[in-house]
């Protein structure tokens, strides 16, 4: 998109700005980067209560059609034929080389197949099941509905308040549901590492929902800066960043989204690299870096040996408030990915001491039932 | 105490005798948002006017502090390495960065005083 083309705004965009968000430019659009409280309390609320967050700008698609998830699986590595109906799974698109296209959310929802992708991806990605899998069945994008993630531990009883039925959803499954009498799609799913919802809702009732869901005292407001951290504390990659078209899957420690059916039969793009990488192994991958001392190594900071040689790049770095210190993940050979491995990190030209550390970095607190 | 001095970079210079005190100002803290880390510059350094001498973080994104004067690197405020949040909190005070012993005095008349950073802060809005 041109930088100077106007940005996009969400159907929140009133409410952001009578709650007092810093507002900036993200993937052409005008978001919330955080609110008077400040990223520090936001992210804090969010692991102790229940945050709001308007993902709005997110891509949401559906794809109609009795082969539509035959369809998608020539396009991602994961089983989705498979999928049962009202479940939910984390996938990739994967190019020819076994690079990634982008990282998504596919919802088996009974008579189709319910996708949200990035915000800088969907016109590629809408693009893309088009050109590939259009005629095998109807790819509908969903401009009319925006999307609101509540997330946090109280997150299940503020939503129940609205929609007694989401209390029992599972973890990764989809229900359409009436919250306060507005129909939504809610899938029990995030991006913070804690319990929590994602909400589709048409566009003309989100700001209803989001003031509803704000009336309640266990439930703040809370910006894309918190979004951030509270994600890189949980080990979870950020497109553009973590993964991109020159990473693979396994490169990316992702090979967990390869189901054994897939990984037997291929036959999704660049799964000849893909699969050589999963029997031999991959020359680097991606792992949690945790600096011995206070000073955060941000994005594309240099990673050395003990020795000096170079052995990478950090790919998502900063401070991590749950932590209490600074927290980094990158890619680095093969030889240091193991945990507990000593390198350093090149931050305005000083080495300073790391360790290769287990993701995430906080435990993850998703509901199981 | 003396008066206050301000740099376009945002820094605050507090004069005492041949003493400068240094740090961030409460519009360049609130710009930043939550600060979380501060490096700063070593005992005895020579800092050069408009050179990186410190650097300030939020949970965002790194800034480099610049000097607002030349001099040499006398003091620095420790505290701030177990407690960042008092830039935030009280930035022209508690929340200083580091002192210099003054090169040249001529320096500082190139720097606003409160009333002209307050005019120049406003037309950045």
């Amino acid at each position: 998109m041109p930088a100077d083309a106007p940005l996009q705004t969400t159907p929140l965009d009133a409410l952001h700005r009578g709650l007092g968000a810093k507002m900036v430019p993200f993937a052409g659009y005008d978001m919330p980067v955080q609110y008077p409280a400040g990223i520090l309390a936001e992210h804090g609320w969010t692991r102790g209560h229940a945050g709001l967050f308007d993902v709005s700008h997110m891509g949401q698609v559906r794809l109609r059609g009795a082969t539509a998830a035959a369809a998608l699986e020539r396009l991602v590595p994961s089983d989705i034929v498979g999928l049962k109906p009202q479940r939910t799974r984390y996938t990739l698109f994967t190019n020819d080389q076994g690079g990634i296209l982008d990282d998504l959310m596919v919802t088996n929802a009974g008579d189709h197949l319910f996708l949200v992708v990035n915000a800088a991806c969907k016109v590629a990605d809408i693009a893309h099941l088009q050109a590939k899998i259009g005629a095998d069945c109807a790819v509908e994008p969903l401009p009319d509905r925006a999307l609101l993630a509540l997330q946090g531990p109280e997150a299940a009883a503020a939503l129940a308040q609205h929609a007694p039925e989401t209390a029992t959803l599972g973890f990764m499954s989809f229900a359409t549901v009436s919250v306060a009498g507005v129909p939504c799609f809610v899938t029990r799913s995030g991006y913070t590492g804690e319990d929590g919802f994602e909400i589709s809702v048409p566009n003309d009732a989100a700001e209803r929902l989001a003031r509803l869901l704000l009336a309640d005292p266990r439930v703040k407001p809370i910006g894309l800066g918190a979004r951030d951290s509270l994600r890189l504390e949980a080990g979870l990659c950020l497109y553009g960043h973590d993964i991109d078209t020159t990473t693979t899957p396994i490169e990316a420690d992702l090979a967990w989204t390869i189901q054994k059916r897939r990984r037997e039969a291929g036959g999704f793009p660049g799964a000849a690299v893909i699969l050589k990488q999963l029997a031999a192994g991959a020359p680097r991958k991606r792992v949690g870096l945790k600096p011995d001392g206070k000073a955060p190594a941000r994005e594309h900071t240099a990673v050395t040996a003990p020795d000096g040689a170079a052995i990478g790049e950090v790919t998502s770095g900063g401070f991590g408030p749950t932590v209490g210190g600074p927290v980094a993940m990158g890619y680095v050979g093969a030889r240091h990915a193991a945990p507990g491995s000593a390198v350093n990190l090149i931050v305005r030209d000083q080495p300073r001491p790391a360790v290769v550390a287990p993701l995430p970095f906080t435990p993850h607190r998703y509901h199981r039932s | 105490m003396s008066q206050l001095k301000f740099s376009k970079e945002h820094e605050w210079v507090r004069v005492e005798g041949d003493v400068a005190t240094v740090g961030i100002t409460d519009y360049a803290q609130g710009q930043l948002g939550d600060v979380v880390y501060v490096e700063l510059p070593a005992l005895g350094r020579q800092v050069e006017q408009d050179k990186e001498a410190a650097v300030v973080e939020s949970v965002k994104a790194a800034s480099e502090v610049y000097a607002p004067i030349s001099g040499e690197v006398v003091a620095v405020n420790d505290k701030l390495a177990d407690a960042p949040a008092t830039v935030n909190e009280a930035p022209t005070g508690d929340g200083w960065f580091f002192k210099l012993k003054i090169k040249n005095p001529k320096e500082l008349d190139g720097l606003m005083d409160e009333a002209a950073y307050k005019t120049y802060v406003e037309g950045l809005a």
